[in-house]
Parts: C-alpha cells; structure tokens; sequence
C-alpha cells in the first residue's frame, strides 16, 4: 500500500525538480522542506534549553549560598536581583520556567521537533513530510510559542510563578502570586501555540510514518528510532488536547470568572465567589498530559539510543521485537498511571491501590530496555564517538533514576517524600538527564547529516564527560536531601534548624551545577564553530546501514537525486558473519551477500 | 561598578571563545585527518568508562553509608514504622539492581571497545534470555506491589472512632489548629465567616463549635493516642507535611482531607533518641503557595498525655472573645480592620524572612 504512495511521490517530485527555486525566505525562513525545519527547531530549542539552564545557576547559587550576595545575578535580572539577593517571588517565577522550557520547549519541541523531521523522511525512505505546510505550520507554532514565553520574562508582575504544574488556585489567583497576573496569562496562551504546534508535527509524522516507507521497508524493517517517533507521536496526539482542555477551563477561571477549578476561597481580606469547582480536577487533568509527556521526552532518546549504539557497537541492538514491545508497552500504561502523582490529594485510597499496581508494572519493560541495551554491549566492538558516550550515559541515568521511581510510585513511601527533594532528583535524573543525554547523543550522530560538517571530537568528548560528572555530582546527593525530608521550591531551608545538617550538601550540588552548566558552553562553542568551520562530513562517517547515509552531503529537496532506494533488509546488519565488512546497509539486496545470509534469508 | 565588571566579563569571555575557535582552527589545519575515531580515542573513553564507572560506585556505596546520618530519625508514629520497613526492602531491591547494572555497563564499555583485529559478535535475539529477564522483574515486582498495597490498605484504614479529631488549617502563610474539645466534634465552618477574630470561619450559631479550641503558636499531639486529621485551606492549595511524623496530606480550599495517626514517641524521648536536646518535630508547608512558601511552618510537640492535658488547658476557645459581651468598639474594629485588608490586597503579601 505505501509502496503505491511512494511512486506517485516519487514521480512528482521528480516532474519539478528542475523547476524549483529557492529564495531565501523560503529556503531559510518559510521553508517546507523537513531538513531545514529540523535544524530550526533544533537552534531554538538550544537556545531556549540555555536561557533555561541558566536560569537553574541563578537559583542554584541562591540555594548553595542563601546567606551570600551575587552582583552578577542583579546584573542579570535586573530589579528581581536587588543588591545580589534574588526575590523570593523571582526565584519561584524562575524554578517555574525553567521546568516548563525543559519539559516542553527543549525536550518535546527540541527533541521530537529536531529529530522527527529530520530521520522520519531519512530512514523511511521518503521525499520529504506527508504535509510540508503542516511541518512549517508546526515550527512556526512553536516558535511563536518560544516568543510569548520569553516576552512572559519581561513582564512587570514577573513571570508565570506557580510552579510548572500550575496548580490552581495558585496560577489562577494573582493575589496569591504577583506572577499569576499578566505572566501568567502569556504562559497559558504560549502553552496553547505550543499545542497546536506538538499536534501539527506529530499528525504529520505518524502519517508519513504509515504511509511514505520506501518499497521493502515494512514496519519490522525500520529503525527503532522511527518506531520511538511513532508511539511518541501518538502519545501526544492523545494527550495534548486534553492539556489544552485544562489551560483552556484555566483561562475561563482567571479572565471570565467561571468556577471549574475554584472554590471556598477567602484571600486578600475577602471571600471570593468562586463556588462549586475542584482544584484537584485541574491536577487529574494536568497529569493525563504530564504523565504520557514523560514518555514523550523519553521514548526519542531511548529510540536515538539504540540507533547510535548498535552503530558505534557495530552489533545489531539485541532484541529488536522486545524493544518495540517495551516500548508499546510503556506507551501504553503511561495513559494510566496519571494518578500516582496525586496519592496525598486525598484520593480515595483504593483508587490509590490501582494506580501503585499500574505504576510499579512501568518497570518491567523498562527493565527489558536496560537489559536490552546492556547485552548489545557484550561483546560488542565500540567506536568512541562523543554521540555513543552518550547514548551509554543515558543507559546509566535511566537505570537509576528509574529505579527510584519505583519507591515513589509505592503510594504508602510516596507520602513522606511527595514533593520533596527526592523527586526532583528521580525525575531530573531519569527524565531530563536521560532525554538530555538522548538529545546529545543524537546531535553528534547526526550533525554531519544535518549540516553535512563534523562536530570536532575531542570537545564532544570533555562536554561529555563534564556532564555526566556534573549530572551525577548533582542528582545522587540531592536523594538524601530528600529522604532527610527537605521539601522541594523553597527558597532556602533556613528556616527549620533540622536542615542544616544538609547546608554543606546543597553546597556542593550547586558546585556541581556549575561545572555542569558551563560545560554546556564547550558544546555551543563546538556546535556554533562546526555548523560553519567544522571538517567537511563523508557520505556515511559512522559506516551506518541505515537508509539517511545513502542520501548525498547535499541538501537537495526530495532528498536523493534519483530513484528512492529499495530496502532489502532490516536496519541492524552489523559484524554479520561471513560478510567482509562490518555493516550491511539496508540497501544491499540479500542476493548480493550470499556468503553471509542466515538460513531463511535467501 | 558591577555593571562595568559585568562588562568586562562579558569582554573576556568574547576573547576567550574567539581565541578557542583559533585554536581550534590551526588544530584542524595541522592534523589533515577527518574527524575519525583512532584507537587513541577508543582506548581514552574506555579507561574513562572504567574510572567513572568504578569511582562512581565506589562514591555512590561511600555517600549512601555516609549520609546515613543525614536521615530522618525513627519514626514518631506507628505507621511510620511499617512505610520505614517497606522502604528499607525497596531500597535493598533497588540498590542491588543499581549496582549489578551499572557495573555491567561500565564494565562491558570499558572491555568491548573498538580494536581492529576484533569484530563484535552478531547475536541479535535469544529468547531465553529475554524470557527470563522479563519474567524475573515482574516476580520481583509482583512482590513489591503486593507487599506495597498490604502496608497501603493497612495504614489507610478507617480510624477508630474515639480517635482525637483535630483540624490542620492552611492559610499563606501560616498554620492554624483547631481542637473538637469534649464532643470529639467541629463546629460547622465557612470560608465567609472569616474575619480577623475568626479566622477559620467557624459558625458561631452551632453548638459543637462552643468547646472547640484553637491555637496558633503550636501544634501539641498526646502520645499514643489515636489522631483523626482534618486538612483544610483557605485560600490556595498547601500541604500538611510532618516528615518526622511520615504524614503528608494536601489542604485543598473547597475539601476536606483526612490523615490518621498515632503518634508514639514524644518530643522529649525524640531528643534523647537524635542526642540532640534542641530538637523539634515540625509540620511544614510542602506545596508551593507563593513567596513566604519556605517559611511557612508550625512547631510540633508530642506531649505524654499528661502534659497534653495541661497545655490544652492553656489553649484558647474559638469563641473566647465573642463570650464577652459584645461591645461597639470592638465591631469597629473588625470593620477598620476589614478595610485595611481589602484595600491592602493588591499589594505583595509581606515575607517573613528573618
């Protein structure tokens, strides 16, 4: 059926490559060809993923030294920082952006945006999107959205403060918060535009997924890469809209005066007339979102894992159908798990039961995953690029902040660390290192791809190891700042004497915040430098066999000069016995590889 | 001044990447090679791998023990004891497989890099394996869950009826208790009643709230007593977290949550415990709730019953003030004191840092 598609896309684009000029609006600006658009969402979302990453020194210094006065954060910030002592109001307004820049920005639009639109064309073996239009439509969303959200910065009230959950009716009030007044408004309105944006990609990509693979490529020929894109694709399309029903009945509660979310308030002197609504129906629908939007940061990193593994292994990834599997698996519970981040809402506690036995199941085909990538390993044969020290970093974050998601999801252990310092170490750990780490990984793979230079190693390697360093250094000590009960988004834990035996520990996490944020800055040197000086990139630089390498260093609109190529066989042909080579590329038909060929491959 | 030094980092930092990227550039002129992988640099990041992998769970064993000191003390109630207990055997469950794995995959970087005689081994599925690494989680698992759900439904359990009913009310960005007094009953309660005189809103006009108490200073709780906790807020959404207590329960404007507890070990027999004689339980707000968020707390005492019963004494009624008969200047006070509010509500709600 798709082969059909194809030749008709084929043909088409065939007929006007000739006639097609660019000029620089539509090549660079308005473009509708998805090489281009994957480079656009990736540039933004560095540059978001470092407004962000600052804004996380900033109140790591206040938590480090909360006795101590830092000029350069009044240089930064202006009036929030008087005399180089952050505002109490400022440093929640900053814990609040950074996570929504993080979570939504740099590892949904950075991640997805990046990575779907320039492999799915690639390794399908298509022209070019199902919906050129629609993609650009969804990057222009989506930087729109950057925009409003980076306007919110400026504003006089201050930014959205509530937190990245934005609870009502904390964000709806702006008694309670000077940041839910005006910040509060744009972050909503930048939440939708960046909706509407995750919708239009992800429509695209699971219709060119489905329908524009090249002849021979059958879905148990593709690389796991495009199959993390496509559950990670449907995920979003399923969960989304009901985030946008959430901010939607949000913003009726704060500008029209509805009660969905709001009730039995009395604040600034007065009692409100809010009646009859539930804060907790905002946290249920929040987190029907916010747990599948784990997997949606997840998923791409642990597919570009594989991908950049079992090439640098040069070994094909170990169980291929269980991967995909797990991954079908996870996509599926995480649509009913929502719950376990609302176990002291004062739900009732059998449905609590439900969600811990839903929960705890995560864990076994995440455990197949480790499992997975640790037996590619064995015996393997691995090239060092920067890319695959990533990708076996990520495998290390993931096994442990996992792990750890297994004593928060017990709800009985949740109780006493809810919303204290122990989760923000699992979920920083197994959530942002992970997909951070996927998202790096997948920079230094496919930057020849995308730019057709080469990243320079040896920075890629320092950048590396000072992350994963900087990552542990931060993370692994802040689980005991949690079980010693101290609780998150506190400005500083001065206030109770019980927390100074853990001054000295928050010491040292900011420490390493700092060496792990400004080894972020050897890799923008290294990126920025590469895109225009960088070593110019061969065809295929990491002896690939998958179909992106087949196509020229040039950019050309449709992606290959001629035919489409045919695809013979699945993605993971490496170090097959009795073939010369240590790779087979997907393109290589069975009958030309007799000497190496398994029984049942004629 | 700072402005200027700003600058001149700024300065700085502009030179220092502009002479990076020269460096780099006469580095990538000199070495004609392409940006290929050598066995220099195979042989460098498996090293790597074996040091940070080794180093790292040396630290992680060395800090774990360490911090050992940094933990929260036995618990003060009885369910603690079994959520501590289920915790204990999750960690030794998670800390196991942390290790196992780790070093598996530190150790397999390190071995299995690139040399060019070798070639990795094409082993892409064994059934068995993958069988018996499904199947060995999920019996783990399995475990857990039902283990997990036994400790749940026990400590989520309806508590007894002659249970002390006591009401924690959060408001930004302070605590408030109320006591039911000798009918083990609140008074009724609406948010519209507040005032500044009656700040949980109690309805007067209800008989149960006559012998109810309440405090402002402290939350006292009699040691092995049952406790039945009422959670209530005002205005936004706070959580009642007594990390020492094990017991957290979101306040939530418009609901009413529940926590039963029974505490056992009193402040007194805690500081012997911890060695520490200044030592104080405290409740907490664990849920962001604006700018004094950090600083909004409680002391908590656990008395023996005996010296419950003559603090409680000591302990205001709801009404107290309103038995007296009501005079004018007392109703004009609550006005002026009204007015001054309302008109004050726009501006930022004062911190309480110091």
């Amino acid at each position: 059926m798709s082969d059909h598609q194809n030749d008709h896309a084929a043909d088409a684009h065939g007929a006007h490559d000739h006639e097609h000029h660019d000029t620089f609006w539509t090549k660079y600006v308005f473009s509708q060809d998805h090489k281009m658009i994957s480079k656009q969402f990736l540039i933004t979302a560095i540059v978001m993923g470092f407004v962000a990453m600052i804004m996380s020194m900033i109140f790591r210094l206040q938590l480090g030294w909360p006795d101590q006065k830092f000029p350069i954060i009044e240089s930064l910030i202006g009036h929030w920082g008087k005399g180089g002592k952050l505002d109490p109001n400022f440093y929640l307004a900053l814990v609040t952006i950074h996570g929504t820049i993080m979570v939504f920005f740099v590892l949904t639009g950075g991640l997805s945006g990046t990575f779907s639109n320039l492999l799915i064309p690639f390794q399908c073996g298509a022209r070019d999107m199902a919906s050129g239009f629609l993609n650009m439509l969804s990057y222009w969303f989506f930087f729109a959205s950057c925009l409003v959200m980076t306007a919110s910065l400026f504003v006089q009230s201050g930014p959205a403060s509530a937190g990245w959950t934005v609870y009502p009716p904390l964000s709806a009030l702006p008694q309670a918060i000077p940041g839910s007044g005006l910040g509060m408004t744009l972050w909503l309105v930048s939440m939708v535009l960046f909706i509407a944006s995750a919708l239009l990609g992800g429509i695209n990509y699971v219709v060119t997924v489905l329908n524009l693979r090249t002849k021979g490529m059958s879905m148990t020929r593709l690389p796991l890469t495009i199959w993390a894109f496509l559950i990670t694709a449907i995920l979003g399309i399923l969960s989304f809209p009901v985030l946008f029903a959430a901010a939607l009945l949000l913003l009726f509660d704060r500008s029209f005066g509805t009660s969905f979310y709001l009730s039995d308030i009395f604040i600034g002197g007065e009692p409100l007339a809010h009646s009859g609504g539930s804060p907790v129906l905002f946290q249920h629908l929040f987190w029907f979102l916010g747990h599948p939007e784990v997997y949606i940061v997840l998923l791409p990193a642990l597919g570009l894992a594989s991908e950049v593994i079992a090439t640098q292994a040069r070994k094909p990834i170990f169980g291929y159908k269980a991967m995909i599997g797990s991954m079908l698996v996870i996509a599926f519970l995480s649509f009913i798990v929502w719950g376990h981040h609302m176990f002291i809402t004062g739900m009732n506690p059998f449905l609590g039961s439900v969600f811990v036995f839903t929960t705890l199941l995560v864990a076994i085909p995440s455990a197949v995953k480790v499992f997975n990538y640790i037996a590619t390993l064995w015996k393997a044969n691995i090239v060092y690029s920067p890319a695959v020290l990533f990708a076996i970093g990520l495998v290390s974050t993931f096994i442990t902040g996992g792990l750890t998601g297994i004593i928060l999801g017990d709800s009985a252990l949740d109780i006493n660390i809810h919303d204290n310092y122990f989760v923000v170490a699992h979920f920083h750990i197994v959530m942002g290192s992970s997909a951070i780490f996927g998202m790096f990984a997948g920079i230094y793979h496919w930057f020849p791809r995308m730019f057709g230079r080469m990243m320079n190693k040896r920075l890629g390697y320092l950048h590396f190891w000072f992350t994963i360093i900087g990552v542990y250094g931060v993370f692994f000590p802040m689980h005991f700042v949690g079980l010693a009960g101290v609780p998150r988004r506190y400005y500083a834990n001065t206030s109770y004497e019980g927390f100074q035996a853990v001054v000295n520990i928050n010491e040292m996490i900011s420490v390493f915040a700092l060496i792990g944020g400004l080894s972020q800055f050897i890799f923008a040197i290294n990126f920025f430098y590469s895109i225009f000086r960088g070593k110019r990139a061969v065809q295929n630089p990491w002896k690939s066999s998958t179909l992106e390498w087949t196509a020229p260093v040039q950019h050309l609109h449709g992606n290959w000069p001629g035919e489409i190529p045919t695809v013979y066989r699945w993605p993971y042909d490496y170090s097959k016995p009795g073939h010369d080579d240590d790779y087979i590329p997907q393109t290589v038909p069975l009958s030309k590889t007799t000497s190496s060929n398994l029984p049942g491959e004629e | 001044m700072i402005k200027l030094l700003t600058l001149i980092v700024v300065a700085l930092a502009i030179i220092a990447i502009v002479r990076l990227v020269r460096v780099l550039e006469l580095v990538n002129a000199l070495n004609d090679e392409k940006e290929e992988i050598n066995e220099a640099d195979n042989k460098f990041n498996a090293w790597m791998m074996l040091i940070f992998g080794g180093v790292g769970m040396f630290l992680a064993a060395y800090l774990t023990i360490d911090y050992q000191r940094l933990l929260l003390p036995v618990s003060a109630t009885k369910h603690g004891v079994i959520t501590d207990n289920l915790l204990s055997v999750s960690f030794i469950i998670i800390g196991i497989v942390f290790f196992i794995t780790n070093i598996l995959l530190f150790y397999f970087s390190f071995k299995y890099r690139h040399r060019v005689k070798n070639k990795a081994l094409f082993y892409p599925v064994n059934h068995r394996l993958e069988f018996i690494w499904t199947i060995i989680p999920t019996i783990v698992l399995g475990a857990l869950i039902i283990y997990g759900l036994k400790v749940w439904n026990n400590i989520t359990k309806p508590a007894p009826k002659n249970a002390m009913l006591i009401e924690v009310y959060g408001k930004q960005f302070d605590w408030l208790v109320r006591y039911s007094g000798g009918d083990n009953t609140l008074g009724k309660s609406n948010f519209r009643l507040i005032t500044d005189e009656n700040p949980l809103g109690v309805d007067s006009n209800d008989v149960t709230s006559k012998d109810d108490k309440i405090s402002t200073k402290e939350l006292h709780l009699p040691a092995n007593t049952p406790i039945f906790f009422k959670f209530h807020s005002r205005d936004i959404i706070h959580s009642a977290y007594m990390p020492h207590l094990r017991t957290q329960m979101n306040c939530v404007p418009g609901m009413t949550t529940t926590f039963f507890i029974e505490p056992v070990i009193t402040t007194d027999s805690m500081r012997l415990i911890t060695g520490n004689d200044k030592f104080d339980y405290i409740l907490l707000c664990n849920k962001i709730c604006g700018a004094a968020h950090f600083n909004m707390k409680m002391k908590l005492v656990i008395d023996s019953p005996e010296e419950f019963k003559k603090w409680y004494k000591t302990q205001e009624y709801v009404f107290q003030r309103t038995a007296a008969p009501a005079t004018e200047p007392a109703a004009v006070k609550d006005t002026t004191a009204k007015q001054a509010e309302a008109t004050g509500s726009h501006e930022k709600p004062v911190v309480a840092a110091k």
